[in-house]
């Protein structure tokens, strides 16, 4: 569990970290909280020629409220959004705060980043999942200046992403603010990876669901949306009836693998309890506002 | 400035207080807490080479080809050594030999030869000038093995893959079982995990150039036979080996043993003439350590019309893994002999297979056996209540062995020695434990928990333990120049507390605070006769040890000052931190001035008499002493997720006597969070081609702080061990036995089921027996 060896660089702004990267090539890796690269290059499943610590960069630290975008700074520590109190991240974004808790243990969330995160593009990290169910886009920055890829076009599959290699997310922009929103996860201890979770989000006009997002993860490679459990939702009143028959929807639309926490069925299971358990909590959190 | 501190001791004129029993604080603890502890890493040695071992990563196979040749071209790497380079076909020798069965042909090799049996089985060893060097040498050690089938399921074994079979018990079991009024026969299969102590195994080996000597750090468990064995295979002479057990993160009886590790290293340090370390990393000891507690049992009872049992009977498959190692089959002999626990079983009968299988081999983890026994028997006696329609504890109750009916002898022999089970009351203990979760008003939470529809459960478990298992062990205690008291005890330290125990114990016989004594566990050189710290016996045999030990140096301290004070030694006695004049406390002599008396030409040392104020003490004991205890707990069962979380936690134990009563406390403690770890949440799993699937933390479920419930204790004293001196029952392992037990108990309650049919009970196999039920439920409103 000692890693290979590797060169060490130490970056002060993003055009020094994308001159980096362009130097070094793609068997580089760009370091931030560490959180999931550090003990993969100790089991030495990942083995950079090179990491470039993108600690000492300064102004990547941010969440910010546009319009309707809620935009968090890369370097931005999963804590600092979990004690976000500003309002305007609770008005149509309060599923934030809130399911940051569930990212690992205390000393993770101090460390860990939001760009790394949606970097290492985990298919059950909170900020995948947040980031489909928000319909995000992650800005990158690399010699060829800056492009802002949809979500939807982020994912590539398990841990890979269409950022290239001498890119560097600086952004992430979260969309489609709604008055309700949860994120439910289940995992056999506390802190841990997510066998199966469940976010969903959503607006109430005249006790009907609308602008329904459900997203799923710990079901396939990438996170993944319940589009016709969403279509199903859309419009129809919000009572149990109606998340009951979606979230058995939503498990039947999926196929996930087996792993020792247990096979694909048990999955499913667990997409049907979590997704009604999203329905429960987001109502009784947006009610509280 | 010791007799600085004696006098403020003993400023009040008072002799402190029995340190026996009372809550002294931990002596370890002030050097573990101010970071000042000395582990196996943190000893270092100038140019201290670093070693790392290759392992397979086939489950079975024949090695065609190791190349070195890479690895020897990595920077800093020193050597690289394969089973080629060895003096021999070396083979690590059984520790605990039992039931007459010959294992030499299943012992592991120090590295593997021709063929590997599991993955993680060593096959060469890098060198390097540090560990970064040696991890990169070793991925390029080319291992080329031709696969074999592997072989993975005990229950299945043909002949050749059995190590031992063997059957123990006694009376008619068969013409019990065929009088029956009842038979109640369940099959329960435990899951293999094992003690996964927060610190590595740890080993720096010093080589001394001009004797060739060598001391070792960091063995610590059975050091002197650890030396015995190393000595033999490296045939040297055993004195010129020293062992220092140091401090340890946790042992639990997987520490300290002798593995391929404690061979390769040392001899390396003999063939590079240089000092060597070897520090085993999380990934290593998960594939490498001994694992344990991997049975199958079939398990039957037969009851008369009242329900009491008539004959007991198991038939049970050990998983052993590829080799049998130092603990021999004694976690299986401990299984079938401990089976039938604190219960009156007239007949009794249990047949073990011990199959050999492509994992890593196994050998004893806290509670060896009688984890496994009482979590499967217990587990049987609950299907009994549901079959014949008896109350769980109305059962136990009715077949528990009353206090009358002890000391009770039962005609099977383990580890060597009869059983016999000593005095007690295991009826009151269970009346005990029962009462205290009825005034914490346990039962109503339950029903009030089920009244809103919860799954929630309450579990039983009542079991036995073993202790303080001889035949021997052996304690120095001497008075030093500034009259304090010094004890080379054959305990080692694995943080359980053992030094503050001895402390303890000698203390009292020296009338002195704890403060005043220096316990030195597991050197080989001060103790050559110690016997290590296993099997909750070091309270018992190394504190009577060093008990005896101290008697007899108080008894010289006194035969001294009488010649100086010339009164009779009867008319003396210690107190205060002197020997004085019974009734005349300044007719006094400090210990300091006794041991001045006792110096080479001193006036009152007779001619031939040997100087010094030493003993050296042999604790004989025949015959082991069996505490017992009960676990209680509350489940809630989660139906969505098949999550259980332990609401609530109950051990009573019996102890006999507690030297420390906040150790046995923290013992207990440690022992359910462990026990829970065991019933829910740890397994080392395999695929069909004998790959581990729990190599990281993040597959081995390790319980943590939101996993592991407040426990509630009652540690007993009601019954004190009449098999030695200090009245001690050992308390290492009861925290654990009924853990399995209880869980299983108020899981299979939360959901009304008789009984469960293996542990670990995880989410998803719980999801599936709530499924079946509800199936069940659907099947019958449709008929």
């Amino acid at each position: 569990m000692k890693p290979a060896s590797f060169e060490y660089h130490r970056a002060h702004d993003v055009a020094e970290v994308v001159e980096l990267l362009v130097e070094l090539g793609d068997d580089a890796k760009i370091i931030a909280g560490g959180q999931s690269l550090a003990p993969m290059m100790n089991f030495r499943l990942a083995r950079p020629s090179a990491l470039v610590d993108v600690n000492p960069v300064s102004g990547l630290d941010y969440i910010r409220r546009e319009g309707d975008l809620l935009r968090i700074g890369a370097m931005t520590r999963h804590r600092d959004v979990e004690i976000s109190r500003d309002p305007e991240v609770h008005d149509g974004f309060a599923v934030l705060p809130r399911a940051a808790r569930w990212i690992g243990h205390y000393p993770i969330r101090c460390r860990g980043t939001v760009g790394g995160s949606m970097a290492h593009s985990d298919p059950t990290a909170e900020w995948c999942l947040l980031a489909l169910l928000h319909d995000a886009s992650v800005v990158v920055q690399g010699p060829r200046g800056q492009r802002t890829v949809p979500v939807a076009e982020w994912f590539t599959g398990f841990l890979t992403t269409s950022g290239e290699y001498d890119e560097m997310v600086v952004e992430t922009q979260f969309a489609r603010p709604r008055a309700y929103g949860a994120l439910t996860e289940y995992a056999r201890r506390r802190g841990d990876f997510a066998i199966s979770a469940v976010g969903v989000a959503f607006d109430k006009v005249d006790n009907r669901l609308t602008d329904v997002s459900v997203v799923l993860g710990g079901v396939a490679g990438v996170p993944v949306r319940a589009t016709e459990a969403e279509a199903m939702l859309e419009g129809s009143p919000a009572t149990p009836e109606t998340w009951v028959a979606a979230s058995r929807n939503a498990a039947a639309s999926v196929n996930p693998p087996s792993d020792l926490n247990g096979d694909g069925d048990y999955r499913r299971q667990l997409v049907e309890t979590l997704m009604q358990r999203a329905f429960v909590e987001a109502l009784a959190e947006g009610a509280r506002r | 400035m010791a007799d600085e501190r004696t006098e403020r001791h003993f400023a009040d004129g008072q002799a402190p207080p029995d340190q026996i029993g009372s809550r002294v604080l931990r002596k370890e603890d002030h050097r573990l807490l101010t970071g000042k502890g000395r582990f196996g890493s943190d000893v270092d040695r100038s140019r201290m080479l670093h070693v790392r071992v290759v392992r397979s990563s086939v489950a079975a196979g024949t090695i065609t080809a190791i190349r070195t040749e890479e690895a020897r071209a990595v920077a800093g790497v020193v050597d690289v050594v394969t089973a080629a380079d060895l003096p021999g076909d070396l083979r690590i020798p059984v520790r605990l030999l039992v039931q007459g069965v010959d294992l030499s042909e299943h012992l592991q090799p120090v590295l593997a030869r021709d063929t590997v049996r599991y993955v993680g089985e060593p096959v060469a060893v890098v060198v390097a000038e540090d560990a970064y060097a040696a991890e990169d040498g070793a991925e390029l050690v080319d291992v080329e093995v031709e696969p074999d089938d592997v072989f993975l399921d005990a229950r299945t074994a043909p002949a050749d893959r059995i190590a031992a079979d063997f059957t123990l018990g006694y009376g008619d079991v068969d013409a019990a079982f065929d009088a029956a009024a009842h038979v109640v026969e369940c099959r329960f299969d435990i899951g293999r995990h094992t003690a996964v102590p927060l610190e590595p195994r740890a080993l720096v080996v010093d080589y001394l150039p001009g004797s060739g000597d060598l001391e070792i750090f960091g063995a610590t468990k059975v050091p002197v036979f650890n030396r015995q064995v190393l000595a033999g295979l490296l045939e040297v002479d055993p004195e010129s080996i020293r062992m220092h057990a140091v401090d340890a993160g946790g042992g639990f009886g997987v520490r300290g043993e002798f593995y391929p590790e404690d061979f390769l290293v040392p001899w390396l340090a003999r063939r590079l003439r240089c000092s060597l370390s070897w520090v085993e990393d999380r990934a290593e000891h998960l594939v490498a350590v001994n694992h344990s507690r991997e049975q199958s049992h079939q398990i039957g009872v037969a009851l008369d019309d009242n329900g009491f049992i008539l004959a007991l009977r198991d038939d049970i498959w050990h998983d052993n893994g590829a080799y049998v190692r130092t603990h021999g089959i004694i976690v299986p002999e401990l299984t079938v002999a401990m089976l039938p626990g604190p219960y009156r079983v007239p007949a009794y009968s249990g047949r073990v297979h011990v199959a050999l299988t492509n994992k890593t081999p196994c050998g004893t983890y806290r509670a060896p056996g009688r984890f496994e026994g009482t979590t499967v028997r217990e587990q049987l006696f609950d299907q009994v209540a549901a079959e014949i329609g008896v109350d769980r504890v109305e059962l136990r109750r009715r077949n528990l062995l009353r206090r009358d009916e002890l000391p009770h002898r039962r005609e099977i022999n383990t580890l060597g020695t009869d059983m016999v089970l000593d005095s007690g009351d295991y009826p009151g203990l269970l009346e005990r434990a029962l009462a205290r979760a009825r005034e914490l008003q346990w039962p109503e939470l339950v029903e009030a928990a089920r009244a809103e529809g919860r799954r929630v459960g309450l579990g039983v478990s009542m079991f036995l333990e073993k202790s303080g298992l001889g035949p021997s062990d052996t304690a120095d205690v001497e008075v030093t120049g500034s009259g304090r008291i010094r004890v080379h005890s054959g305990g080692t330290s694995l943080g359980q507390g053992i030094e503050t125990v001895l402390a303890q114990v000698v203390a009292d016989e020296f009338r002195v605070d704890t403060d005043l004594v220096d316990v030195i566990n597991g050197d080989t050189l001060l103790q050559p006769y110690g016997t290590g710290s296993w099997a909750s016996r070091s309270t018992v045999v190394a504190g009577n040890a060093v008990s005896g030990a101290g008697k007899q140096v108080v008894a010289r301290m006194l035969e001294i000052a009488s010649r100086v004070l010339e009164v009779s030694p009867d008319d003396l006695e210690v107190g205060r931190g002197q020997v004085q004049v019974r009734g005349v406390l300044d007719r006094a002599l400090s210990f300091r001035d006794v041991w001045r008396d006792t110096q080479p030409g001193s006036a009152w040392l007779r001619p031939e008499e040997s100087a010094g104020l030493s003993a050296r003490f042999r604790f004989n004991i025949e015959h082991m002493t069996y505490p017992y205890g009960a676990h209680i707990c509350v489940v809630e069962v989660d139906p969505d997720t098949g999550g259980v979380q332990v609401l609530k936690y109950l051990v009573a134990y019996e102890v006999g006597r507690a030297v420390n009563p906040t150790l046995v406390e923290g013992q207990l403690r440690g022992g359910v969070a462990q026990g829970v770890g065991g019933a829910l949440l740890e397994q080392f799993s395999y695929d069909e081609s004998g790959q581990p699937q729990a190599t990281t933390f993040m597959d081995y479920l390790m319980p943590t702080a939101s996993e592991v419930p407040d426990v509630e204790l009652i540690v007993c004293e009601d019954a004190p061990a009449d098999t030695n001196a200090l009245g001690v029952r050992g308390a290492g392992e009861g925290g654990l036995t009924g853990a399995g037990a209880a869980v299983a108990s108020a899981v299979s309650a939360a959901l009304d089921q008789p009984s469960m049919s293996a542990l670990p009970l995880t989410p998803s196999r719980l999801l599936q027996c709530l499924r079946d039920e509800a199936g069940t439920h659907a099947r019958a409103a449709n008929a």
